[in-house]
């Protein structure tokens, strides 16, 4: 029950109900464990009665347990009954050994429930707006006024009119399930290419450089950073957001507690050395602040880049590292191609790099030394290579990943215990849809809604308005074009969805108009603009596969029952599927039947067997899968049998009852290319964008942008969380003391942000480890959207430089209200 | 940073309501004819731990709350405060065990914050213990208290928040 003061908690009885669950928000996916039980019951406090077989007689000593109010919950079933549940971190799980962060440690507050303030927020219904308000509905009828539609715009104008804003990942509003049932309702159905992907305005990858070149960015295991020599953290800030990999593997192994995982992989003779770690950032993040106090500091350096300047930091090392004869030839010579050229077209004076970085040349030689000297023994020092939004979202992704993977490959960092050259990431992934229809790049959707075209969109498990960029022009076209259709539909009386149908397809194709539905767990704020919502279920409420940054796939089991008729995406899909395929049926058109065929799933299991499973095996059609062709093995029995550790993928085999998957990939210097070899790409520096050069000449600050560890994505759960909104009711913006003081601006005060794109605004936290003339808010937030502020400028796979925009900032003035709840102090652990 | 009156009013009144049963409802206030009333929360001792002129700005006093097993710390931050006690308004005490994983949490009197060695959580001594950053879920449980003019003295007489480690910040045996 939702009581605002609690000292007291109920423990799961022995015999609860216990399942497995991965942590649906980060990429690191932590193991946990449910527990469920009737909620006029509670275990006792000896070992032997309570389930977590723990004596609360009396104190529990420190790291003994993780178990707060946020883990527990009470939640209703169909049947109606009462279920108390605790959801807290499994122990003998290899990614987090039993920790859990802000994040996870919140699972069960934020599961359905009717008395909290989060559960009351879920859709539970379908909804279809009625011209002046907004009805719930029967799944029945909503697909109906959806089937027809579509039906209508698809044999009208084709495919081309058919939009949406799809999610494409694992974890939570995810999984291969419902990647699945999505991409193959909209791919192999509709055959639409006018898709935009997560928090991106097309369907493209964030990793097409490292990809081209050869290596999928998800290529160690997390247990590799126990292993490295030297830790090289790239635009990341791995306390915050990828916080247990961190707390549970990087910290140890910085800490100097991993001499015998670096013993058990070495070669004969290789010297075992303190690791080390540099951090490459423009803002000193938590990650660095921390540091500093938890390990010895002569064994980090930070390199406090010039914002958007990586490419030629890596090109300088590059440079450095040939010049020094440290590259390994071998490797080159017998697995890679195009390492002259690419050293050729990349060179970079150390002078030239640290003029450009802003870093100093003997900082500069000390990182070429740390990370690419030959040690003591000769051999060649083991560097993993992690690097997110910074270079993610940074000044031009393509280029940036290319010089980094090239400094990677001539250094052979990858496919050696200890090293590789990853990607952090954001979320887990859960990626198998049938083949892209359209081509690279791919259409950059938002601007073809900007242009007026389209004519129906779906915007499925995504909120674009909060997360793309040039997103004010966005967010005002779409609503624009809703209201055109929303007028047409208010003039309705008594129609059934079939003549809805087609007073919506009028307004679509001759009045500019644009018919928005959002498939989610709330009504987010895209939903501002939509005429139907659909309710979906996630992780808990059925079940779940997706794998983390380690390729490690896991069953989160299903334990409760969705609110009211929400259900799983993938069967949302088969819906409409089923509903295209009878209409085009009734009229004799089999061709257009046939595309629709294959959704006959009764379970998101359904769905899974139909997909990952399916991939590569005799007689499937092709299925882009990140299980490859032995997803097969994996039924949800042997997931379910695997726990909390799962399997990485690729799977290798099925043997002795157990999943054998791969922990590293490249190990025998087979890369993804057509000719097996890794490829250099030539990546110069290449300065800012034009666009970007404007802002950035005109206005004082640069708007760095990104996480902060208590939010996840839009907030979209935390936003209905008094413990994450009461902390942060609006935007945090971190800003220096000295700016602060020339502009009037203290602690607490609201402050807009304003460029030529746009405005938004958010509240000022004073901090001294912001540069002067940086700031740093927190992205894609529910109240105050940063995306306002960036140019539309991509790079040439369409992905944004979110990180890349300037603006004026002033002060509004102050709400005490919001001012008076949170704390100002130092984020940074000091 | 300045200290509206709403954000100190809002501080006071949300200690009082956690304090309620020992301040406004002890034995000596309450009249025959409005009987004492039901409790939400668990029945704690009232303990007295200091005088408030015993302790000195940004010098915590250690103490166990509401038993022996339960460290505390008494902080006189030396800047009114929210639900402060004493003469100047500025006394608070806290669970020293940081709800996510129980590591005993440090003062910093300079930043008047607890911070957590093992997983770097920080809490706010003059914000009912929010969590500032890091990893838990639950901020800082804090240690009620009751400040009594006539002698200066400090009890404890409740907790907000559940102890780390505990099913109830009560236990059996005490």
């Amino acid at each position: 029950m939702f009581e605002h003061k609690k000292d007291r908690i109920a423990l799961p009885p022995a015999n609860a109900q216990k399942t497995q669950t991965c942590c649906h928000f980060c990429i690191v996916g932590c193991g946990y464990h449910v527990y469920k039980w009737p909620a006029d019951q509670e275990g006792g406090l000896a070992p032997d009665q309570n389930a977590l077989g723990l004596d609360f007689r009396q104190q529990l000593p420190a790291l003994k347990v993780t178990m707060t109010q946020a883990m527990t919950n009470v939640i209703q079933d169909d049947d109606g009954s009462y279920h108390r549940i605790m959801i807290v971190p499994d122990n003998d799980c290899k990614v987090n050994s039993g920790l859990s962060s802000t994040r996870g440690g919140q699972m069960a507050s934020i599961m359905h429930s009717p008395q909290t303030p989060v559960g009351s927020q879920r859709l539970k219904y379908p909804r279809v707006f009625a011209g002046d308000e907004w009805r719930d509905t029967s799944w029945d009828q909503a697909v109906t006024l959806y089937s027809h539609l579509t039906k209508l715009i698809l044999d009208d104008a084709g495919p081309d009119q058919l939009m949406f804003n799809l999610f494409d990942h694992g974890g939570a509003g995810g999984g291969f399930e419902n990647t699945w049932g999505t991409g193959k309702l909209i791919f192999t159905g509709l055959g639409s290419k006018m898709v935009r992907i997560h928090n991106r305005p097309a369907y493209n990858s964030e990793c097409h450089a490292t990809r081209d070149m050869g290596i999928g960015e998800l290529n160690n295991s997390y247990e590799d950073a126990q292993m490295a020599d030297c830790i090289f953290s790239i635009g990341a800030n791995a306390y915050e957001t990828q916080t247990n990999y961190f707390l549970n593997h990087w910290l140890p192994s910085l800490q100097g507690q991993s001499t015998d995982k670096k013993r058990a992989v070495y070669d004969d003779g290789e010297t075992i050395q303190q690791t080390r770690i540099i951090l490459v950032d423009p803002r000193r993040a938590l990650t660095v602040a921390l540091l500093e106090q938890a390990i010895d500091k002569d064994n980090i350096l930070f390199l406090d880049i010039e914002p958007g300047t990586d490419t030629a930091l890596f090109n300088g090392l590059l440079t450095y590292v040939v010049d020094q004869g440290w590259q390994d030839e071998e490797f080159i010579k017998e697995y890679t191609t195009g390492f002259e050229d690419a050293v050729k077209a990349n060179r970079l004076s150390l002078d030239e790099t640290s003029e450009i970085t802003g870093i100093s040349k003997d900082k500069l030689i000390k990182a070429a030394e740390w990370a690419y000297k030959p040690k003591a023994s000769g051999h060649r020092p083991r560097t993993l290579h992690g690097y997110e939004k910074g270079i993610i979202w940074g000044n031009d992704n393509y280029r940036i990943q290319s010089a980094l993977v090239d400094l990677v490959l001539a250094t052979h960092n990858v496919g050696r215990r200890g090293t590789g050259v990853v990607r952090m990431g954001g979320h887990q992934e859960g990626y198998c849809r049938p083949p892209y229809p359209g081509g690279r790049p791919a259409p950059y959707v938002d601007q073809e809604i900007i242009q007026g075209n389209g004519q129906m969109l779906t915007v499925w498990a995504c909120n674009a308005f909060q997360t793309t960029l040039n997103a004010e022009q966005y967010r005002n076209e779409v609503l624009r074009r809703s209201d055109i259709v929303k007028q047409a539909m208010r003039k309705v009386r008594g129609a059934g969805p079939e003549e809805m149908a087609k007073v919506i397809h009028k307004a679509v194709k001759e009045d500019g108009g644009l018919f928005v539905t959002v498939i989610d767990l709330y009504a987010t704020k895209f939903a501002e603009a939509a005429h139907m919502v659909l309710p979906a279920a996630h992780t808990g409420e059925m079940n779940l596969t997706s794998m983390n940054g380690e390729r490690r796939l896991r069953l989160s089991e299903k334990f409760m029952d969705p609110p009211g008729t929400a259900k799983p995406d993938c069967l949302i899909a088969a819906d409409m599927a089923n509903a295209l395929r009878k209409l085009y049926d009734a009229e004799g058109n089999a061709e257009m039947a046939k595309r629709f065929e294959g959704f006959d799933w009764k379970t998101e299991e359904d769905a899974y067997n139909d997909g990952f499973r399916r991939a590569g095996q005799s007689g499937a059609p092709d299925i882009d899968s990140q299980g490859g062709s032995n997803g097969h093995l994996a039924t949800y029995e042997r997931l379910r049998a695997a726990g909390n550790n799962g399997v990485q993928l690729p799977i290798r085999e099925y043997k002795d009852g157990k999943l054998i998957g791969t922990e590293m990939l490249y190990t025998d210097g087979k890369f993804d290319t057509d000719d097996g070899k890794a490829h250099f790409q030539a990546s110069p520096w290449n300065g800012m964008p034009d666009v970007v050069e404007a802002q950035r000449k005109k206005y004082r600050f640069w708007i760095n942008n990104g996480r902060t560890n208590q939010i996840w994505q839009t907030a979209y759960h935390d936003q209905h969380v008094e413990f994450r909104r009461g902390r942060y009711p609006m935007a945090p913006l971190e800003i220096n003391p000295e700016d602060a003081k020339d502009l009037g601006i203290e602690s607490g005060d609201l402050v807009e942000l304003f460029n030529d794109y746009g405005a938004t605004t958010a509240m000022a936290y004073l901090e001294p480890d912001i540069k002067q003339g940086h700031v740093f808010m927190e992205a894609m937030y529910f109240n105050s959207v940063m995306g306002d502020l960036v140019t539309p400028w991509t790079d040439r796979n369409i992905i944004p430089y979110y990180k890349g925009t300037w603006a004026d900032v002033r002060r509004v003035g102050r709400i005490d209200d919001y001012a008076d709840r949170v704390s100002f102090k130092r984020r940074r652990y000091v | 940073m300045k200290l509206s009156r709403r954000r100190f009013l809002a501080g006071s009144g949300a200690t009082v309501a956690g304090a309620g049963a020992a301040l406004v409802w002890s034995p000596a206030q309450a009249s025959e004819s409005n009987p004492q009333p039901g409790k939400v929360m668990l029945d704690y001792p009232q303990t007295t731990i200091s005088k408030a002129g015993d302790l000195k700005v940004g010098q915590p006093v250690s103490f166990s709350y509401p038993d022996t097993s339960s460290p505390c710390a008494l902080v006189k931050t030396g800047r009114k405060t929210q639900g402060g006690i004493g003469p100047d308004e500025d006394i608070v005490a806290y669970s020293i065990l940081c709800t996510h994983m129980g590591c005993p949490v440090n003062y910093s009197a300079e930043e008047r914050t607890f911070k957590c060695p093992c997983h770097f959580s920080v809490f706010d001594s003059e914000l009912n213990g929010q969590m500032v950053s890091g990893q838990a879920t639950e901020n800082l449980p804090r240690i009620l208290l009751s400040y009594r003019d006539s002698d200066d003295s400090i009890e404890a007489v409740g907790v907000e928040g559940l102890i780390y480690g505990r099913q109830a910040n009560i236990l059996p045996s005490a």
